[in-house]
């Protein structure tokens, strides 16, 4: 039989018993619709994680530090002569793996600020400075910065933990509401005005003449120094998480803070060991997608440096959603089980039916498989009625949960996600499986009206 | 066994036993005939005598429990459900007692159906229909519904339609047995016009045997699915 036929007559039959094949195709939608629901909500629930965390920056970056700082480490058997220095020259050579976007030092050091509240004496505070590339501004920390972000790479500018404003003005928060923004008028107190920062700059002592404070033998001095910065922002948090070090209140563009040549706490270690020029604490690699990282660390990992990333993190992450969606569509899928159930019944309802029709069509020259295919051709038909129904439901329910969900959020105080994300590859799926599904429930109907003898079909009762 | 070029069908032994429970019910029981190319024979029996099992055998729709068949030179037991079916859709056509047409179609589709079957062309099928409709008289109710015709039209429209394809031999089971003699008649007639016509094979069921006289030139009878014996006979003329 011709294909045009075999939809022409399965398409008549299901016409002929409208209602009862609507309702079976109906159940087929709302199993498939629970699945796209459900899978959709997965998809978006992971994708809003993964976007988050590719914003926060904490899984395209690679720290990597001197195999030296590492020989206290038992787990890592270092001998002397791998040591290889964390300088100039391995910054730049890390620069020049692929995939690499930039490469920069993590430099934070403890510093003194004066600062004059309105109306107020001039204090000094203690606390921890840290610099800041600019293309840390895509950070999700900056999503509620107040004020602005530095104006250049050499700004003398800082932006300052709302925390730490709060101590400049000599306010102290609730309990439990540290990390609240400073109010507009707090803010305005701050933003635009200076604080001058007092540090300790390392000097090296080559061929400079020796400083009036400390020096000593091994390669450099301290010196005292004093800088004025203008406060541009108030941020709640440190951009990706601070790293591996102490929270730092104040936070720098990066050339400016290199340019300082702050002394930082691990120098002091440096201070034990002799003989060496400038070196890095620390430089942060960071490439362009998360999935380079393991190879870029790879690589600097063979040019002797001990890397830190938290990929594995991410790793993790990704297989809870693996789990996460395989769970939600077995649960979406149970209803489609249980839909294909109804196709089963429909279809040996219709075979009970049809019984002396199917009789008539093999006397006349209808083979066995041409029955089987009519009743295929029906059971898929519904599959793909149901499939296309249940999409567009499932998006519909979608769209009315998210819609509910985000009014809910709004209420309360927390910004609206799309947590909802149907991708064309889940339609796509969810078409395909609702056909397989329901070709599989004709199976059996369409093998047991092709073996129908048509003699028994035949006799007049 | 093979056919001569002037055989239509030819059994030998031929036997169907249906099994029931522990009985066996022996519906043909070792019978051997031969049925010429252009004859018109009436299968004559009490009721359970075998006759309907026997068309069916010869149908293709029914396999032999044992012994030969033999319709237009193929061994019917030899072949496949699939090849069986090609038979059914090119060699025979059939008509039943009742209940013959698809109900839920209408006229024209129901003679259509047997050419979708046999893959006939979409263009050449309307043209095939009109013309098997006009041959038994029912041009004029293409988009009928069964259930909207009397039986006599309904039994026409069967006949037409086992017509579409052009078999070579037409079996009928019982025709007329639900109609009135008048309408019976008439399609008795539309029957004997194809036979004499075209020349077309034709084997009826019937247990009146006046109609049977009047119509076939050979009588076969049948008794607890054997062979009782057979006749020529001289068709009367038209009514
Ligand atoms: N599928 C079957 N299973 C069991 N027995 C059957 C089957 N088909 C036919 N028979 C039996 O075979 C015998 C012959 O039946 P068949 O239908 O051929 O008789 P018939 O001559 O056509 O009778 P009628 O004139 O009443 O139509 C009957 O006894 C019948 O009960
Ligand atoms: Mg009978």
């Amino acid at each position: 039989m011709k294909a045009y036929d075999l939809m022409e007559l399965a398409g008549r039959n299901l016409r002929e018993a409208v209602l009862r094949n609507s309702l079976t195709t109906l159940g087929i939608g709302v199993g498939v619709a629970s699945l796209v629901a459900m899978l959709s909500l997965g998809v978006g629930l992971q994708r809003l994680v993964s976007q988050q965390l590719g914003r926060s920056g904490l899984f395209d970056s690679i720290f990597v530090v001197s195999r030296q700082d590492m020989r206290n480490d038992r787990r890592q058997d270092v001998k002397p002569d791998e040591i290889k220095l964390l300088d100039d020259d391995a910054r730049k050579r890390f620069q020049q793996i692929s995939g690499v976007v930039e490469v920069y030092p993590d430099i934070r050091g403890m510093g003194e600020f004066r600062f004059a509240g309105p109306g107020q004496k001039e204090e000094s505070y203690f606390t921890l400075m840290a610099g800041l590339p600019l293309s840390a501004r895509r950070s999700d920390a900056f999503d509620d910065l107040q004020g602005n972000f530095f104006s250049g790479a050499n700004a003398p500018e800082a932006i300052i933990l709302n925390d730490f404003g709060r101590q400049l003005l000599g306010i102290t928060a609730e309990r439990g509401h540290f990390d609240d923004p400073l109010t507009n008028d707090q803010a305005k107190q701050l933003l635009g005005k200076e604080i001058t920062l007092r540090y300790a700059e390392r000097q090296s002592t080559g061929d400079q003449p020796a400083p009036q404070e400390s020096a000593d033998a091994s390669g450099f001095s301290v010196v005292r120094k004093e800088q004025k910065l203008k406060i541009v922002g108030i941020v709640n948090a440190e951009p990706y998480g601070g790293g591996r070090g102490a929270r730092s209140r104040v936070l720098v563009p990066m050339d400016f803070a290199e340019s300082l040549n702050m002394i930082q706490p691990a120098d002091l270690r440096s201070l034990m060991r002799s003989g060496q020029g400038k070196t890095y604490v620390a430089l942060i690699v960071r490439v362009a997608k998360s999935t380079q990282v393991l190879g870029v660390e790879d690589a600097i990992k063979k040019q002797g440096y001990s890397t830190f990333s938290l990929l594995d993190a991410s790793r993790n992450i990704s297989r809870f959603f693996t789990f996460l969606d395989l769970f939600l569509g077995i649960f979406g899928s149970l209803a489609l089980a249980v839909a294909s159930l109804g196709i089963v019944n429909t279809l040996v309802m219709a075979i009970l039916e049809r019984r002396r029709e199917i009789g008539i069509m093999k006397a006349i020259g209808a083979s066995d498989g041409d029955v089987q295919k009519i009743f295929f051709c029906e059971a898929g038909s519904m599959g793909l009625l149901g499939g296309a129904l249940g999409v567009l439901m499932g998006w519909l329910i979608g769209r009315v949960i998210n819609f509910g969900t985000n009014i809910y959020l709004q209420r309360q105080d927390i910004k609206p996600e799309n947590f909802w994300y149907v991708p064309l590859w889940l339609v796509a799926a969810a078409l395909g499986f609702s056909i397989v599904v329901s070709l599989l429930a004709g199976l059996y109907p369409a093998a047991r009206a092709a073996r129908l003898d048509p003699v028994k079909a035949l006799r007049h009762e | 066994m093979v056919s001569n070029g002037t055989e239509a069908v030819r059994t030998e032994s031929l036997v169907r036993h249906y099994k029931l429970g522990q009985s066996i019910i022996r519906a043909i029981d070792g019978v051997s005939l031969t049925i010429k190319k252009g004859d018109f024979t009436a299968l004559l029996g009490a009721s359970g005598s075998g006759k309907s099992t026997l068309m069916n055998l010869i149908a293709g729709l029914d396999h032999p429990t044992s012994g030969s068949i033999v319709v237009e030179g193929k061994e019917l037991a030899k072949l496949e459900s699939g090849q069986l079916a090609q038979y059914r859709r090119h060699t025979v056509g059939m008509v039943f007692q009742s209940f013959n047409l698809v109900p839920t179609m209408t006229l024209v589709e129901n003679v259509e159906l047997p050419m979708r079957f046999a893959e006939v062309d979409r263009g050449e099928r309307r043209t095939r229909v009109e013309e098997a409709l006009r041959s038994v008289g029912l041009s004029g109710r293409l988009e009928h519904r069964p259930s909207e015709m009397s039986g006599g039209e309904q039994q026409r429209a069967a006949l037409a339609r086992a017509l579409v394809n052009r078999p070579k031999i037409l079996l009928a089971d019982e025709p007329t047995g639900n109609l009135d003699s008048k309408t019976g008649t008439e399609i008795m007639e539309l029957i004997r016009g194809l036979n004499r016509e075209i020349g077309m094979t034709v084997i009826i069921v019937t247990h009146e045997r006046p109609l049977a006289e009047r119509y076939a030139n050979r009588l076969i009878f049948l008794g607890d699915g054997k062979l009782l014996g057979e006749s020529a006979n001289t068709p009367g003329g038209t009514q």
